[in-house]
């Protein structure tokens, strides 16, 4: 333990040290005195941002040096392992099968679920405005979906829609159709499971996206409009290829950062509705980085190593994203520090 | 757009194609909604029925005081356990969020930035992606199964104190300025003339917090493990895949979690779309 304390300390203290030093090095008013008079902006800068920075430090950059530690230990079964192995772990993590696996399910799920979104949310958010009659009542249909839980969209999607055996929306209309009800979810052969997956978050997430590029849309200037109809541009694809499209590139670049990250994240709706009832068994197959991460860190094996690891692994992954978020947004500039 | 829009046979298909599809869209996207209800106020035979009806055959209204009153769903304690949470960390993440925000945007203070930066840092770390550390840290200081482990550790999100401190830059100067005249310290002007004119930027933060905490499911289904300490996400998650789950209970009860939301979305719709507008811009 002592250890821990240790190796964390440093990191720990380092942003605060500034602020803390301070009020300390005028002991001869009392702390209230030094509050009421007009000089102290960093005493009271500290009074403001310090328990948020003090939160920050104790919720989310401990627990990240500590897995960066643990991640060079085996550390089975114990949270204070004494077995130091280096980077075999991370060696581990990057030739296991099971991981990598996990990347690719990522992968392919953010290659049906990222373009998707995108074109639905941009499709809907330009129906929306065209609209004039009854335009917040159709944008509350559609944002509405976002106060439904992953695990009640679950609960719907594999119980009522996409329920495999006889019952079901999506079988009924197959059937009707003329064609044979589907094994949805229990079968990874042809992988039917995606169509669930795809379709719930797709719903989940629509109305979200759909805000900000109507957001995006009120923005651009009518004047562009107005211009492009006396350049004689007929409305419609035109326009919206010359002027729109162009007009939404930092609402489209956000969007589609955003639907990456959310996608890298994805846990609720994986679990739900793969696990298999009663058994509590995960299948082997639909498993993204999260999913994988939960059985391998927290489950009957409690592996802390190799689970810090790879959420070592995974942070860097995402922290690359947004980096290139913050290009594309340019967040990195200097003058949007402000 | 004020522009003037030209009449005549093809405006008006033009018009009756686009309500068409507006409105087979808006119905495919409330069918989910509706199959709630419809299983929820069925009997567990027809929901699984080879033979689908898009109506059941008797609306079953008992199914609602039937999951109340069961022993054996620690539903309402679920309930009240998801409200406790909810409300706590939405009043938490606001509160020191806010006046990091007021405090970056405002106070004048030699490595403000420096600090500012580093807060901005963490927003590249998701907190999804640190589960496996946030579990151990919270299960190391004994805050498994508890109220605190399942608020604060999610309570402090450095985006919001982003928003705060992008508005709170755009805040008038003068009224503070009116306000230390008057003799306010700073906490008083903070807390007397800037809160109360920055409602909108709570109310909106506030609600796109509280719809997050109300809906989370791996922090709490990683923190809250036993049965009085589920919130209602874990409880419907938990029955969704027990052996033999009964059906219209389920239904039911995933209705009654979601409608708190519903009618929050409705009162708060434009606070709402302003948070959510925000998020995207970020700022």
């Amino acid at each position: 333990m002592e250890t821990v304390a240790g190796s964390v300390g440093p990191a720990r203290t380092e942003p605060v040290r500034p602020g803390k030093a301070i009020p300390v090095g005028s002991p001869r008013r009392s702390l209230w005195k030094r509050l009421a008079g007009p000089q102290n902006n960093t005493l009271w800068f500290w009074v403001f941002v310090g328990p948020f920075v003090v939160g920050l430090v104790a919720f989310v950059v401990v627990p990240i040096v500590w897995s960066l530690w643990l991640s060079l230990f085996e550390a089975r079964n114990t949270l204070s392992p004494t077995e130091f192995v280096g980077l075999r772990n991370y060696g581990d993590m990057l030739t296991d099968p099971a991981f990598r696996s996990s990347l690719q399910t990522f992968v392919a799920f953010a290659a049906f679920i990222v373009p998707l979104t995108f074109a639905c949310s941009l499709s809907l958010a330009l129906l929306v405005n065209r609209a004039r009659v009854a335009r917040t009542l159709f944008r509350s249909v559609f944002f509405i979906p976002v106060a439904c839980s992953y695990v009640v969209a679950s609960l719907i999607w594999k119980v009522s829609i996409f329920n495999g055996v006889r019952f079901g929306l999506a079988n009924t209309v197959l059937r009707a159709l003329g064609f044979e009800g589907r094994q949805w979810l229990s079968r990874p052969d042809p992988p039917l499971y995606w169509v669930v997956i795809v379709s719930e978050r797709l719903w989940l997430q629509v109305g979200f996206y759909m805000l900000l590029f109507l957001a995006g849309l009120q923005r651009i200037p009518a004047v562009l409009y107005e211009a492009a109809s006396v350049d004689g541009a007929s409305r419609g694809w035109q326009t919206f290829r010359h002027i729109t499209f162009p007009q939404l590139r930092a609402t489209s670049a956000a969007v589609l950062v955003l639907l990456l990250i959310s996608a890298f994240q994805a846990f609720d709706e994986f679990y739900n509705l793969l696990v298999n009832a009663g058994a509590s068994s995960y299948p082997p197959y639909a498993r993204p980085p999260l999913v994988y991460l939960y059985y391998v860190a927290l489950g009957r094996q409690q592996d802390f190593g190799h689970g810090s690891a790879g959420a070592v692994i995974l942070t860097l992954i995402i922290a690359t994203f947004t980096l290139i978020q913050g290009r594309l947004l340019g967040f990195g500039r200097r003058e949007s520090y402000g | 757009m004020a522009e003037v829009r030209p009449t005549g046979p093809r405006a008006v298909a033009g018009a009756a194609a686009l309500y068409g599809v507006l409105i087979i869209a808006a119905v495919l996207f409330l069918i989910p909604f509706y199959l709630l209800v419809r299983n929820g106020l069925s009997t567990d035979l027809e929901i699984s029925a080879p033979d689908w009806k898009l109506f059941p055959s008797s609306l079953q209204f008992g199914n609602v005081p039937e999951v109340l009153d069961n022993r054996s769903i620690p539903f309402l304690r679920s309930l009240r356990n998801s409200v406790i949470v909810s409300v706590l960390q939405t009043a938490g993440a606001v509160f020191v969020a806010s006046m990091a925000g007021y405090g970056l945007a405002r106070i004048p203070y030699r490595y403000s930035k420096a600090v500012f930066v580093s807060i901005l840092a963490t927003l590249m770390i998701p907190a999804a992606v640190t589960f496996v550390p946030s579990f151990v840290i919270v299960s190391k200081i004994g805050w498994l199964n508890s109220y605190q482990g399942l608020i604060v550790p999610v309570m402090f999100q450095a985006f919001a104190a982003f928003l705060f401190r992008q508005y709170f830059l755009g805040f008038p100067l003068e009224l503070e300025e009116a306000a230390r005249i008057d003799g306010l310290s700073t906490w008083g002007t903070y807390w007397r003339i800037v809160v109360p004119n920055s409602k909108g930027i709570f109310a909106a933060v506030a609600s796109i917090t509280f719809i997050a905490s109300w809906n989370a499911f791996l922090w709490p289904l990683l923190v809250g493990r036993d049965q009085e300490m589920w919130t209602v996400q874990v409880a419907l998650s938990t029955f969704l895949n027990s052996q033999s789950p009964q059906m219209t209970q389920l239904f039911v009860a995933s209705a009654i979690a979601i409608l708190p939301l519903l009618v929050g979305f409705v009162v708060l719709q434009r606070y709402i779309v302003e948070g959510v507008e925000r998020t995207g811009i970020g700022g």
